[in-house]
């Protein structure tokens, strides 16, 4: 059976907001959200979960510290440990000061990249991907929500969203 | 309106009376004279190995020559330097024994005084930055800076009549042999040294006598009336250039000159940061007690959590400067500056790196999780956590270069420490009791109530 979708065009984010609380109430099922910008509070309205990208950067980070603790105990404690200046090389928690610079360095560094390239490919954005935009307009100043009609009536569903201030309301079938 | 329940009033007067009668002792049980720390010694003998017992060479050269350099400094400063040179170092250890109960009240008067001064400038801060979130809380601050006016004036008593037991530079004969001490003498000379600490003491007070005036003048003014505001605004201006001024020469006079051969640029700001970060630390506790009290209704989780917020960030600043200074010095290795660091690692090892882990491993990873930031027991908890890490590291800014080796957590610090938290508890009090905490008028307090992260 083709799918059915119905794209519905706001012309302000306020009447988004608005017309999104009202879709959830209705229990009509939102595919996705199209907006120019960061629309406060729009996650929340629409349930989305909460991200654990903030998670997977203080593992990163974690492993950012392992890695630098490891690499500088080996090269300047276990595998020569040679007297540089005087300073004391004899276990890693005697030349620890000297470390910390790069320890956090290295923490901050495996934390921000590595979270970064888990955003890229969760969200899956890399060069030369095909852009999924449905109506070019939504990355200036158009709001648009893409809903599934497949199984509701689109006679209903046209007229209930006329009624939540959209400007435009399209039936995309495939 | 608050009212300080009698309960809590009654806490705070027994802490008061428990801890003055502590104080009391510290200062009745140092002894008086040479005699008297000999008998001492004979009962414990632990402590003359602990001298010789250093590790390495040149620290072991290092350590020889400050307590050399001491021990001439403090028999000349009691008066006795006749005595034979076996008694050089009893008179060294009487000096710095009778030392001690001033130290341990000047650490308890200062934590508790910097914590009312902190407060102030965060206050300041909010005003001079016309900060959104914060007006509801304004008034739970300028409660707090109650303790500002007997608080300072208890400290600036302490450093001007401590003399000697702090300050080895007012040591005249000692100054007199001692070139470094005599270059430093257009600074370090004690007529100018009570005026800077009054200048300090009135200039600070000044400004939180007239931010809490015109706060309440802004609550009882007309409707659009916001000429108190943009008086207190310009007031927290002036304020916040004169305090960053004084506050460093104030770090110089009364902490940096126990070792008046030792200095280290960044250490005033290296005190500002222990001062700001247990002052936002209280300004949570103290919100969270009167939001359980249910008398701030209009303060919000989200005020709470940019509350924490800040005692996460400032937490990582002061282990920021703590270790720049650290580290500089100790990769450096420079003689004159490396003795502040060995001795506070030779003799107070425990509390100096266990510092570290109350004041910085502790926030960094308790206050990281956003959720946890807006749970007030939490935040209580990990605030009390901050508040004995800065204690102590306000110990460590003072005793070893007061009392050296000879420290001890005893009576008169327990003593100091319960009365100066029972006095601070009962200014406190009645200070946020004074006028409504509902800080009317404001042109921010709106938004502030409406304030959600």
């Amino acid at each position: 059976m083709a799918s059915k979708f119905i794209h519905a065009i706001y012309s302000d984010d306020d009447l988004l907001m608005q017309a999104v609380k009202q879709i959830r109430d209705k229990r009509y099922h939102i595919g996705e959200v199209y907006t120019p910008f960061p629309v406060h509070g729009l996650d929340k309205l629409m349930g989305l979960e909460p991200t654990r990208l903030a998670i997977c950067s203080f593992l990163y980070g974690l492993a950012g510290l392992a890695v630098a603790t490891w690499m500088m105990n080996f090269m300047m404690i276990e595998d020569w440990p040679q007297d540089i200046g005087g300073k004391p090389s004899f276990s890693f928690i005697q030349n620890m000061p000297a470390f910390i610079p790069i320890m956090f360095e290295l923490t901050v560094f495996f934390a921000a990249h590595l979270m970064v390239i888990t955003f890229y490919m969760r969200s899956k954005l890399w060069p030369f991907r095909k852009a999924e935009n449905p109506d070019l307009r939504t990355t200036d100043d158009r709001f648009l929500v893409e809903l599934d009609a497949t199984n509701h009536n689109v006679e209903d569903l046209t007229k209930f969203l006329y009624d939540t201030g959209a400007t435009e309301i399209k039936l995309i079938e495939n | 309106m608050y009212m300080l329940s009698s309960k809590i009033k009654l806490t705070a007067i027994i802490l008061m009376v428990v801890g003055l009668i502590g104080l009391v002792y510290g200062f009745l049980a140092a002894p008086d004279n040479v005699e008297e720390v000999k008998e001492m010694m004979a009962a414990e003998e632990h402590h003359d190995g602990s001298h010789a017992a250093v590790s390495n060479e040149s620290t072991a050269q290092m350590q020889a020559t400050e307590d050399a350099s001491h021990n001439t400094a403090n028999a000349e400063a009691t008066g006795a330097g006749e005595g034979d040179h076996g008694d050089s170092h009893y008179e060294h250890l009487l000096h710095q024994l009778q030392s001690k109960p001033w130290s341990a009240i000047y650490v308890s008067a200062f934590f508790f005084f910097m914590i009312a001064l902190g407060t102030l400038v965060f206050y300041a801060i909010q005003i001079a930055a016309q900060a959104g979130w914060s007006p509801v809380l304004f008034r739970v601050m300028e409660g707090i800076t109650a303790y500002l006016l007997p608080g300072s004036i208890i400290v600036v008593l302490i450093v001007v009549f401590a003399g000697t037991h702090f300050f080895p530079w007012q040591n005249e004969e000692l100054v007199a042999k001692d070139k470094i001490l005599q270059l430093k003498a257009g600074y370090l000379n004690l007529p100018f040294f009570i005026i800077r600490a009054i200048i300090y003491l009135i200039g600070w007070n000044v400004y939180r006598y007239f931010a809490r005036k015109y706060s309440v003048e802004q609550s009882n003014a007309a409707v659009n009336d916001y000429r108190p505001y943009k008086k207190s605004f310009k007031a927290a201006v002036f304020f916040l250039i004169f305090f960053i001024l004084t506050e460093m020469t104030m770090a110089w006079d009364w902490f940096m000159s126990m070792n008046p051969h030792w200095y280290s640029t960044l250490f005033p700001w290296y005190v500002f940061s222990t001062m700001f970060v247990s002052a936002i630390t209280v300004i949570a506790i103290v919100t969270v007690f009167l939001k359980r009290a249910g008398y701030v209704t209009f303060i919000n989780d989200s005020h709470i959590h940019d509350l924490a917020k800040y005692m996460f960030a400032f937490s990582i600043f002061w282990a920021y400067l703590w270790f720049s200074q650290f580290m500089l010095i100790w990769y450096a290795n420079i003689p004159e500056e490396v003795t502040y660091f060995i001795m506070r690692i030779e003799e107070y090892n425990l509390l100096f790196f266990g510092m570290l882990v109350l004041n910085f491993v502790f926030p960094i990873l308790l206050l990281m999780n956003s959720d946890f930031k807006r749970i007030p027991h939490f935040v209580v908890g990990v605030g009390i956590i901050i508040l004995i890490g800065h204690y102590i590291d306000v110990y460590l800014l003072v005793m070893p270069s007061t009392i050296g080796p000879n420290w001890f957590f005893g009576i008169p610090e327990i003593g100091s420490l319960l009365f100066f938290l029972g006095l601070f508890i009962f200014v406190v009090g009645a200070g946020l009791g004074k006028e409504s905490l509902y800080p009317k008028g404001n042109p921010f307090l709106k938004e502030s109530e409406n304030y959600h992260y």
